[in-house]
């Protein structure tokens, strides 16, 4: 009923418009809600809030962005929320790991398929951090010294649980054999203060998590879970730049950790809305703001968009299905 | 008006009663929780230290408890004691705003959040407060259109839209 | 002193027209803000954050942006109060400890002595919070690493027995009012596991009941049911309005210094920890009425009781930002919005930034002075105003206060039903006042339940279920010891007039 007068307002709309240019150029006809399935200022939040900073000041949509945290149920509340509204093309959503490991650990049913991918924005990296009072300067000299204090001895702090930062500390016990006990805490920068404070022995900080810490000489950064080191080669601390951290595999833990932080849409939305996103993204990411932000962040800048970001996030969901299976976080397992 | 409405003065409900009914819905609260924690486990785990339903199972233990206690005490008190919890006139009064409010709540997610309280004010100006009908239409007109403002323009906020809203094309 | 020509270099900073400017304008946009529940400064501040994007981007503008933002806040931590003494609904979550003096207060015809009260104290806590700031801040940032979930959980512990120890209602009722609010709590998504609980497949649960929703209703709807009762009035409306009230008031402060110093350093404490304002609120006044000589008439409408909480709330709510500064926590919801914002505006907080950003960070310091004295001016100036709501006749203002409830209901999570769950609040609340269970210790409960339930999971998983871990330093253990003799004072102090009259 209320899709339907609103299918009937816009379509008035149409109507006005020249028939044939419309098939190509849709445009928001209301204030678009971008979704955040976390909390306020969280890494998800900071990126959507800056979207619409850009979008704002650049005058790049004629509406503007409303972000909306819908944190409940490790962010199921807020891919139930766009999966219902199906054929709404005034709502897209900021999606995390949590895409895939919330279904499987809560087993709230809803699945990326439900949803319509837009764009891939960048993927968030992830960097072993200990803390720089100890004497650990290689990943292989931390694991050995885990191991040698026994099962359990060792803190790892992370965010939430069965979420990335758990499904990569158990992926490193099952690499290694070492055993951790894992803490888990309600934000980055909370668990980067616990590894300052020494109350946890080490974390899977995102870089911008823990990148002030590291500069005022607090942490020091072992290895990067990418496949390639990072590309920022400007200092970040007075010796070291985000390019001299070692990728965890050429250290010998062969382990690489990418998260998705990519936006998707209700399911039944036409081509052309899928199309107006794509275009305004494309938009976004041209501007210095954004380029600013990809370099603080240190993040991944790989922005697939289309089949390829499908293929991409169906990869993803399957290698998330075996690492969580392996470490037996699934619901009811 | 300080006083009761006509006729008001009965006890609706005893003080008693109306004790046994709100021991009785903790204790029915505690036995949900209870019945929760034993499906998550109530025990130590290994790895993740106590089970998700360590914590609710105790405290709707004791919950149950204190809610028997409660109803004990309420049952043993001397009749005198008894007063009347509610007057007929005084449950009127409150029913006469809490039904409308439930209602109210009710038409939210049905016709939006702006018309229901338009018509929530305006009628409740009008009944119990016996206002002229251009005067009960202008409070609420006016109110809800500085709400569209401030939550729709200044804080950006999406407040409830129904029907009404999507014709306007404010959806 | 280095710190004093940075300050005033700071002032110098914060005091360009604009800034003022755009201070002034950010304290109304706050006490708006603060008077709506459910719109709290967390989403006021996060509502504007992209306004400020463009603005952060030319030279100076970044410290523009944090002085429009901080005084938002500033406004909001103001504002909360006013709706809490006027009507018993707090708009915000660290102005509920207020409700239980001011609202009384108000009750009897002193809205406007209430209301100034609470802005005088607040402004008061956040002055000496700020001069803390000023002087302390390397020593005080280092005090909040030495924090870990034993310490946390501790830190709950003490609020709890602060608070819980002497309500005066029948004891299992405060049981089990409070162990509703424990319960409430856990719904949701279980922190420690990422498991479901109490939710029964219900997508509404999903996100467990907010604190707001369960406040809003109990005391703001719970209130006007029982108002109805006796008609259709409200008490207080014989408010006295003059803009005297302000200095009589002000004479009678003084009297309560040393509770103003205490719940000071209460406020502070949690705020820097980061225990966060609301729990500090309830802190402070737990204590409050333990040591104070009134205590026992606490509750009753006591301005000492509005003093205690609000000078916590305002002090907490202030040091709240020393953490987020120097070392990137944020010590409430604001500051963790305000925290994105740095990032979002390229600024790293962190230990560095005191030294990177002189600029800004001295910008800010200066801003808190000035950003509080604006606040104080436009809600004094406002104190005849605000109390004169009261005069508006009852069938107008009463349900325009519901839909205000409603409203705030709604946009605590964006759900309508909070909406509906604010009503079955409501009722819940009129049926506990009636029957004498506290509702104080169930939305503490509520507060602090799922923080603290974590703290001590975490914890316990760090020693591997030992409770030694909570008396495993001088810090924790000093904690715990007092948070226990808190909780048995009554006995103590009873054991102590005992020995006394032995004595004598």
């Amino acid at each position: 009923m209320k899709t339907g007068i609103a299918l009937a307002v816009s379509a008035a709309f149409a109507a006005v418009l020249p028939t044939g240019a419309q098939a190509q150029t849709w445009e928001p006809t209301k204030n678009v809600e971008f979704i955040i399935p976390a909390g306020t200022g969280g890494g998800a939040d900071q990126m959507v809030r800056a979207v619409q900073g850009i979008v704002a000041k650049h005058g790049l949509m004629k509406q503007s962005i409303l972000p909306i945290n819908k944190a409940g149920g490790a962010g199921a509340e807020g891919f139930l929320d766009v999966k219902s509204a199906a054929g709404e093309p005034h709502k897209i959503i900021i999606t995390l790991s949590n895409l895939f490991t919330t279904p499987l650990a809560t087993g709230v049913p809803f699945n990326w398929r439900d949803l319509t991918p837009v764009q891939m924005l960048a993927l968030d990296n992830f960097v072993l951090w200990v803390n720089a009072k100890t004497p650990y300067k290689t990943p292989k000299e931390f694991i050995d010294a885990v191991k040698k204090a026994g099962p359990g001895k060792m803190k790892m702090g992370g965010t939430g649980a069965k979420q990335e930062d758990q499904i990569i500390t158990a992926a490193i016990e099952q690499k290694t054999g070492a055993k951790f006990t894992y803490i888990p805490f309600k934000g980055g920068g909370a668990v980067a203060t616990q590894l300052v404070g020494g109350h946890v022995d080490a974390t899977v900080n995102n870089p911008i998590e823990a990148v002030a810490q590291w500069k005022g000489g607090n942490l020091r950064p072992l290895c990067v879970f990418e496949l390639k080191r990072m590309p920022y080669k400007e200092k970040v601390t007075a010796t070291m730049s985000w390019a001299d951290i070692p990728t965890c595999k050429e250290s010998g833990l062969d382990i690489d950790y990418l998260m998705l932080r990519g936006v998707f849409m209700a399911p039944g939305v036409k081509p052309e809305h899928v199309n107006y996103y794509i275009g305004l993204f494309a938009k976004v990411m041209a501007t210095p703001e954004w380029k600013k932000l990809m370099e603080e962040g240190a993040f991944n800048i790989t922005a697939l968009k289309g089949r390829e970001y499908a293929d991409w996030v169906a990869r993803e969901e399957a290698r998330h299905v075996s690492l969580m299976k392996g470490a037996g976080f699934i619901a009811g397992q | 008006m300080t006083e009761g409405p006509e006729g008001g003065g009965r006890a609706a409900f005893g003080q008693k009663s109306a004790e046994l009914a709100v021991a009785a819905f903790f204790f029915v609260i505690g036995a949900v929780v209870i019945a929760d924690s034993l499906r998550l486990g109530t025990g130590w785990q290994e790895v993740h230290g106590p089970r998700p339903g360590y914590f609710p199972f105790y405290l709707g233990l004791i919950m149950c408890a204190a809610s028997l206690i409660n109803a004990a005490r309420a049952l043993l008190a001397k009749r005198a004691e008894d007063k009347a919890f509610v007057e007929v006139g005084q449950l009127r009064l409150v029913l006469t705003v809490l039904v409308p409010t439930a209602v109210y709540a009710g038409l939210v997610s049905w016709i939006g959040i702006y018309v229901a309280s338009f018509l929530y004010i305006a009628l409740f100006m009008r009944w119990l407060g016996k206002y002229p009908w251009w005067k009960a239409a202008a409070v609420p007109g006016c109110l809800i259109v500085v709400f569209f403002v401030v939550f729709e323009n200044w804080f950006k906020v999406s407040l409830p839209k129904g029907p009404l809203e999507n014709l306007l094309g404010l959806g | 002193m280095e710190e004093i020509s940075s300050l005033i270099h700071g002032f110098g900073v914060a005091l360009s027209p604009t800034n003022v400017a755009l201070m002034f304008v950010g304290v109304i946009l706050g006490v708006i803000i603060g008077v709506l529940p459910g719109l709290g400064g967390a989403n006021g501040v996060a509502i504007l954050l992209p306004l400020t994007f463009g603005m952060a981007q030319t030279p100076g503008g970044a410290t523009s942006a944090i002085i429009l933002l901080s005084c938002i806040y500033w406004g909001a931590l103001f504002g909360g109060a006013i709706t809490s003494i006027l009507f018993n609904i707090p708009g915000e979550p660290w102005s509920v400890a207020t409700t239980f003096d001011g609202y009384p207060l108000a009750q009897q015809g002193k809205a406007g002595q209430a209301l100034t009260a609470a802005f005088t104290s607040s402004f008061i806590g956040a002055l000496l919070a700020v001069v803390m700031i000023t002087f302390l801040s390397p020593v005080v940032a280092k005090f909040a690493l030495a924090f870990g979930p034993p310490e946390f959980f501790a830190v709950y512990l003490l609020t709890f027995c602060a608070f819980v120890g002497t309500s005066k209602e029948p004891p299992f009722k405060t049981l089990a009012a409070m162990m509703l609010g424990f319960a409430l709590a856990a719904v949701g998504t279980d922190t420690v596991t990422g498991t479901l609980r109490l939710t029964f497949g219900s997508t509404h649960l999903l996100t467990g009941f907010d604190f707001l929703v369960a406040v809003i209703g109990l005391f703001g709807i719970g209130e006007i049911l029982l108002t109805l009762e006796e008609g259709l009035a409200f008490r207080g409306a014989s408010a006295k309005i003059n803009s005297k009230v302000v200095l009589e008031t002000w004479r009678e402060l003084p009297r309560y210094w040393l509770t103003s110093v205490r719940s000071t350093l209460v406020g502070c404490f949690m705020g820097i920890v980061p225990g966060g304002a609301t729990p500090a609120s309830f802190m402070s006044y737990g204590v409050a009425r333990r040591f104070s000589p009134d205590g026992a008439k606490f509750g009753t409408g006591k301005v000492e009781g509005v003093v205690a909480p609000e000078t916590a709330a305002h002090a907490a709510g202030t040091s709240a930002l020393l953490p987020m500064i120097t070392l990137g926590v944020p010590g409430s919801p604001t500051a963790a919005v305000l925290l994105g914002g740095l990032m979002i505006w390229g600024l790293q907080p962190g230990p560095l930034l005191f030294v990177e950003q002189k600029d800004f960070v001295w910008g800010l310091i200066a801003s808190m002075y000035l950003g509080n004295i604006a606040g104080l001016i436009v809600v004094l100036t406002c104190v005849p105003l605000f109390a004169a709501i009261l005069r508006i006749p009852f069938s107008i203002i009463a349900p325009v206060i519901i839909v205000i409830c409603a409203i705030g209901s709604f946009t605590v999570k964006n759900a309508i039903f909070d909406v509906w769950m604010m009503v079955v609040f409501g009722v819940l609340g009129y049926l506990f006042k009636k029957t004498q269970y506290p509702l104080a210790p169930l939305v503490l409960a509520i507060v602090l339940g799922d923080n603290a339930e974590s703290a001590f999971r975490q914890a316990m998983l760090m020693s591997q279920g030992d409770l030694g871990i909570l008396f495993a330093n001088a810090l924790v253990g000093t904690m715990t010891t007092l948070a226990l003799a808190l909780l048995g004072w009554p006995m103590i102090s009873a054991l102590l007039g005992k020995l006394r009259g032995k004595q004598g």
